[in-house]
């Protein structure tokens, strides 16, 4: 199945990455962008990901909050994606039946 | 500078520990995707095109009925545009290609592409083929694993805040991690970031307003501290 706002959706987000990986070469060869613009697209991960982690956590209970601080020590201390979301889904399972919302 | 089959091949060679960490988000993306009602061609549509899990998890949470054009191509924008400056760090080897191999190569890049690539570089590499090789078989696994997480997560049916959903928002939390460079650099950015998303919510406004205005904000904060050499 395939839906047409769905697949103009998908063509939207795929030209708009494309233009992100082979614009930023094309673009950033011949022109350098101002100075604090620069600074600002080096450091838009760190805050982007804050950003969405404090909205989806504003609508999660304490279950979630904890769950989140296990995720954090485990991708510290280890350093696996794979296993840092195993431990926090494994912590949701465990901690809402005693203190979910 | 060349771009040859061998170089292709060690790039292969050289993606198999990456497939590793990248098998769980790919899932992560199938599962969540199946959960938003999207079909299995959709999926792939999108895992193979857009090629960028970050931002498709992202646009997949901004997910509605009918699918939010302008949501989702802004997410792909706020998450993706980290990869512009990327092209431009492997511009020796960039400078070389031409055609299909050079727009082809532009395309396949990931966080994990790049850093090899780099590496390389540094270390001396000539072989663009290299990138490709990562890129494509990454683009391979990729495609594999979220197929797999949308059949999965068909089959079990799992019902709308599953504890497996949370594994978008762990995934994120733990992608946090390596991006922290120290409370000097990063708290202040980050928790104007934040505050600024959380209240902007709660004031009423759609998505991906909030999103956006604490991204930029907290990238901009970041951008003023770096520049007066706080």
């Amino acid at each position: 199945m395939l839906r047409g706002d769905v697949f103009i959706t998908i063509i939207g987000m795929a030209i708009v990455t494309y233009a992100c990986r082979a614009g930023g070469y094309a673009v950033l060869r011949v022109v350098r962008p101002p100075p604090f613009i620069d600074a600002m697209l080096r450091n838009i991960p760190g805050p982007l990901f804050a950003a969405y982690v404090a909205l989806a956590l504003s609508n999660m209970g304490p279950d979630a909050w904890l769950s989140a601080v296990l995720v954090v020590l485990t991708q510290w201390k280890t350093g696996s994606l794979g296993l840092s979301i195993v431990v926090g889904v494994a912590a949701v399972a465990a901690l809402r039946p005693l203190i979910g919302t | 500078m060349v771009f040859t089959a061998a170089g292709i091949r060690r790039g292969i060679k050289a993606a198999g520990p990456l497939m590793i960490g990248l098998a769980p988000f790919g899932l992560v993306v199938g599962v969540v995707s199946q959960g938003k009602g999207l079909s299995l061609v959709e999926t792939l549509l999108m895992s193979g095109l857009v090629y960028a899990g970050s931002s498709q998890l992202l646009a997949l949470e901004l997910w509605d009925e009918p699918a939010p054009l302008l949501a989702a191509c802004l997410a792909a924008f706020a998450v993706n545009i980290r990869m512009a400056p990327m092209g431009a760090a492997l511009a020796p080897w960039f400078d070389k290609l031409r055609g299909w191999r050079l727009w082809g190569t532009l395309g396949t890049i990931v966080d994990h592409s790049f850093a090899m690539g780099v590496a390389d570089i540094r270390a001396g590499g000539k072989d663009a083929g290299y990138l490709m090789g990562i890129g494509i078989s990454l683009w391979c696994v990729w495609m594999l694993v979220a197929a797999t997480g949308h059949i999965l997560g068909g089959i079990v049916r799992l019902p709308p805040g599953h504890p497996l959903f949370f594994a978008a928002t762990a995934t994120f939390v733990a992608l946090l991690v390596p991006l922290w460079r120290g409370v000097r650099r990063e708290l202040l950015p980050w928790a104007c970031a934040a505050v600024i998303a959380v209240v902007t919510m709660k004031l009423g406004l759609p998505q991906p307003v909030p999103l956006l205005a604490g991204a930029l904000s907290g990238a901009a904060l970041a951008a003023w501290r770096e520049r007066r050499g706080a």
